[in-house]
C-alpha cells in the first residue's frame, strides 16, 4: 500500500519490478493483472469501502492458481501491491502451510516484492481463515480469501433472492435459523463463517475465521478486505466501523473456549489453539494456530518447550 | 513432509512438482509433440479450446500435454493464459448459414435442402476396440483416401439454408424469450459478474464455456424427465466459420482467420402464448468439433427459456453457475487444504451441544 510518489521522470517504480521483469516474467505485467484489471479492481474496492458489509461484483479474473485456493484474496493483493511493499500470507494462522508458501511463491515472482512472517512489519497481509493474533495498525491491510462471501447462503440458496434480502435489510430467516438452533441445540451451532452486522447495516460472511477472531474486526484500526474470486465479489471493513456478531439480548454469540489448555510450545493461555493428535501416544496437545505469534513468544521468553510430536 | 508443515512447505512443494513431471516422462517413452496432440487428439483439444475459453489448437494442444491428458486441468491452463491477454477488440458477429460445412444434419426432416451431410461422426461406428489401429498409418491414409475419391459426391454449395428458417416462415417459431424482450447490452462474463436475471449473452456464453460433463448431466436430467424439453435437432452443423473485424483505420471489414464450430439448434414445443402452441428454439454453439456439448447446450438454453421452472436444469441461476468447469474443479479440489481452523471451531460448537448446551445457558456472554 505504501506507493512511492512518481519520480519526475514518471519512474513510479524504481528497481523492483524492472528486475522482476527482467527475471524472465517479462510476458506478463507488473503482479500479473493488466493494468485495466487492476484498476477495475481498485474502483470496486472504493466502492466496497464506501458501503462497508456490502457484496461488490466484480469481474474476477482467472489466475494460474485454482479456483477455491485464494484467487480472490490473491487479486486484490496484485491490485494493491506496489514494490514497496511488504508481504506476508498465512493459511489458517500458518506462514508455512504449502498453499501460503505457493502463493508467496508465486506475489514474488510477479510482483519482486519482500515477504516477512512478522505481522508487525508487512504492509499487506493475505490470510486464509485467520486474524493474526498481533493487533494490526493504520498502516497495514489484512486482506482475505473468501470461499462464499453470502452470509444468507446458509437459509437461501439463490443469489437473486439474497440480494433482494439485503437490499430490504431482510435478516429475520438468519435470525430465525439461530433461534431454532438455540431451541433445538441449547447453542448456536455455527462455528467458523459466524455472520456479523457492519455498521449497523449489512450482514456479512466474515470468511471461515474461528469466531474467536470476530472482536478483532470490531472498530480496528486497519483496514480489512475480503474477495471471493470464485463468486466474484468483493466487500470491506474500514477502520473504526461496527461489527457485531449476531446476538440475542439474552443469549451472546461466544467465542471459542480453551479451558485449561495453552500452547505446548510458546505457553500462550491468550491464543486461538489448533489440537495436536499424536497417534504413538494417543495424547493430546495445544499449540498456538497463529505460528508467527507463537515463533515471536517463544524467542523473546524462556527456553521452549518441547514441540508437540517431535519435530515434523 | 507434514502437508502442514511447521517448517520446509517449499521443498515440499517443490518435489511435488518434480514427482508430477517425472510421471509424465517414462524411460524409453518419448512424449508426444503438440503436433502430434493436436492431430491425433483433436476432439480433446477441441474441448479444451471451448472449457478454456480461448481458440488457439496449438496452446490447447501443448496445454493437454502439460496436463497429461486431463481436460479440466488443460482447460484451466488455458483460461489462467488467456485472461493475460490484452482484449484488442470484438469481432462482427457470425452468420452461420455460411459456414463452410464439415457436417451439417437433421434429425427432423428427411429431406433438407442442400441434403443431410454426415461428414466425420463416430455415430454408427461399432464401439469395438481395434487391435490393429495404426498397425500401418501411412496405408490406411491412401486407403481411406483412395475409397472417399471413388464415392465423392460433388462439392457442397458455399451456402446451405438453416432448416430452422423453414419452420419460421410458417409462422411456426416463437424465438427465444429473451430476445422477445427489449434489445440488452452485450455483456461479457468474464468482464462483469452475472447477476439473474441473465442477458442472453451472458447466458450463451456461460453455456459455452461450461464443462461438456456438466452441461451434459443437467441437460439429461431435463430431457429424461426433470424438465419438460422433448428436443428434436432442428440442425447440427460442423464446419468453420470466418472471424472478422472492423478496421479502425477505414471502418472496412477484414477476415482474420477462421475457427471451426459446432452449432445445434434445438426445436421443441413451447406453451400455449399469444397465437397458440408453437415451437420454441434452442440454440447451441461451441469451440471445435463437440456435438455433446453444443447439444446439451441449445437442450439448457431453451429449458431456461421455461415460463414457470419446474426443475433445477430450467432454473437459470442453478444452471449458470454451476456449469464452469474451472470453478467447480478449483472449489471441488479446494477441500484439500487444511480446514483445521474452521474444524477446531466446528469441534467447539459440537462439544458444547453434546456437553449439554442447556447447562450453558445464562452464560452466554462469559467471554464474547
Amino acid at each position: 500500500m505504501t506507493r512511492p510518489e512518481p519520480t519526475p521522470s514518471g519512474t513510479a517504480f524504481p528497481g523492483g519490478w524492472r528486475r522482476a521483469l527482467e527475471e524472465g516474467a517479462s510476458r506478463y505485467s507488473y503482479a500479473f493483472l493488466d493494468e485495466s484489471a487492476k484498476r477495475e479492481i481498485r474502483r470496486r474496492i472504493l466502492k466496497a469501502i464506501a458501503l462497508p458489509g456490502c457484496q461488490v461484483p466484480f469481474g474476477s479474473r482467472e489466475m494460474p492458481i485454482a479456483r477455491g485456493w485464494g484467487t480472490g484474496g490473491l487479486q486484490l493483493t496484485l491490485a494493491l501491491i506496489g514494490p514497496e511493499d511488504v508481504l506476508k500470507v498465512i493459511d489458517q494462522g500458518c506462514d508455512d502451510s504449502v498453499n501460503a508458501v505457493n502463493i508467496k511463491k508465486f506475489v514474488g515472482r510477479v510482483a519482486g516484492v519482500r515477504m516477512t512472517t512478522d505481522t508487525r512489519a508487512a504492509t499487506l497481509i493475505q490470510t486464509r481463515h485467520r486474524i493474526p493474533e498481533e493487533k494490526l495498525d493504520s498502516g497495514q491491510v489484512l486482506i482475505f480469501q473468501v470461499p462464499i462471501p453470502e452470509p444468507l447462503r446458509l437459509v437461501e440458496p439463490s443469489e437473486r433472492e439474497t440480494r433482494r434480502m439485503h437490499a430490504e435489510a431482510d435478516y429475520s430467516r438468519m435470525w430465525l435459523y439461530l433461534y431454532e438452533d438455540i431451541v433445538r441445540y441449547g447453542e448456536i451451532t455455527v462455528g467458523a463463517r459466524y455472520p456479523v452486522m457492519v455498521n449497523g447495516r449489512y450482514l456479512m460472511d466474515p470468511s471461515p475465521i474461528p469466531r474467536w477472531d470476530l472482536p478483532r474486526l470490531h472498530r480496528a484500526e486497519n483496514l480489512f478486505l475480503f474477495c471471493a474470486g470464485r463468486e466474484k465479489r468483493i466487500y470491506a471493513v474500514p477502520p473504526h466501523t461496527d461489527v457485531e456478531p449476531l446476538s440475542f439480548e439474552d443469549f451472546a454469540s461466544r467465542v471459542e473456549r480453551f479451558p485449561g489448555r495453552s500452547c505446548s510450545r510458546c505457553g500462550a493461555g491468550d491464543s486461538f489453539l489448533d489440537e495436536v493428535i499424536d497417534d504413538a501416544r494417543g495424547l493430546r496437545s495445544w499449540v498456538c494456530s497463529d505460528t508467527a505469534f507463537c515463533e515471536k513468544r517463544r524467542t523473546r521468553n524462556a527456553p521452549p518447550a518441547e514441540a508437540p510430536g517431535g519435530s515434523r | 513432509m507434514g502437508y502442514v508443515a511447521v517448517k520446509g512447505g517449499t521443498a515440499a512443494i517443490e518435489n511435488a512438482e518434480r514427482f508430477r513431471e517425472l510421471r509424465r516422462l517414462a524411460p524409453g517413452v518419448p512424449p508426444p509433440t503438440v503436433a502430434q496432440v493436436r492431430s491425433a487428439l483433436h476432439l480433446a483439444v477441441d474441448r479444451v479450446m471451448g472449457e478454456g475459453s480461448l481458440y488457439a489448437p496449438d496452446l490447447a494442444a501443448l496445454a493437454l500435454k502439460q496436463a497429461a491428458g486431463d481436460p479440466l486441468e488443460a482447460a484451466f491452463i488455458l483460461r489462467a493464459y488467456r485472461t493475460t491477454l490484452p482484449r484488442r477488440g470484438a469481432t462482427l458477429p457470425i452468420a452461420t448459414s455460411g459456414m463452410r460445412i464439415v457436417r451439417r444434419i437433421s434429425a427432423a426432416f428427411k429431406e433438407i435442402p442442400g441434403g443431410q451431410v454426415l461428414g466425420p461422426t463416430a455415430d454408427y461406428t461399432l464401439r469395438l476396440l481395434d487391435f490393429e489401429l495404426d498397425a500401418d498409418p501411412q496405408a490406411a491414409r491412401e486407403r481411406l483416401l483412395r475409397e472417399l475419391r471413388a464415392a465423392e459426391a460433388g462439392p457442397l454449395p458455399p451456402e446451405l439454408p438453416k432448416v430452422i428458417d423453414l419452420l419460421r416462415r410458417e409462422g411456426l417459431l416463437v424465438e427465444s424469450r429473451s430476445l422477445r424482450r427489449a434489445p440488452e447490452r452485450l455483456v461479457d462474463a468474464t468482464r462483469e459478474a452475472l447477476t439473474f436475471p441473465a442477458p442472453r449473452s451472458a447466458r450463451l456464453q456461460a453455456l459455452a464455456r461450461g464443462e461438456t460433463g456438466g452441461l451434459l448431466a443437467l441437460a439429461y436430467s431435463n430431457m429424461r424427465g426433470y424438465g419438460s424439453v422433448h428436443p428434436v435437432i432442428g440442425e447440427l452443423r460442423v464446419g468453420t466459420v470466418p472471424v472478422r473485424i472492423r478496421r479502425p483505420e477505414d471502418g472496412g471489414e477484414e477476415t482474420i482467420g477462421e475457427i471451426l464450430v459446432t452449432e445445434a439448434e434445438v426445436i421443441a414445443r413451447i406453451g400455449e402464448g399469444e397465437g397458440g402452441a408453437r415451437f420454441g428454439l434452442g440454440y447451441g454453439l461451441c469451440f471445435g468439433h463437440n456435438e455433446t456439448k453444443a447439444i446439451a447446450m441449445a437442450v439448457l438454453d431453451r429449458a431456461l427459456d421455461s415460463e414457470e421452472p419446474s426443475s433445477p436444469s430450467e432454473d437459470e441461476e442453478f444452471v449458470l453457475t454451476h456449469v464452469d468447469g474451472i470453478e467447480s474443479m478449483g472449489f471441488c479440489n479446494h477441500y484439500k487444504l487444511p480446514h483445521y481452523v474452521t474444524f477446531q471451531s466446528d469441534l467447539d460448537r459440537l462439544r458444547a451441544i453434546r456437553g449439554g448446551g442447556a447447562a450453558a445457558k445464562g452464560d452466554g456472554r462469559d467471554e464474547a
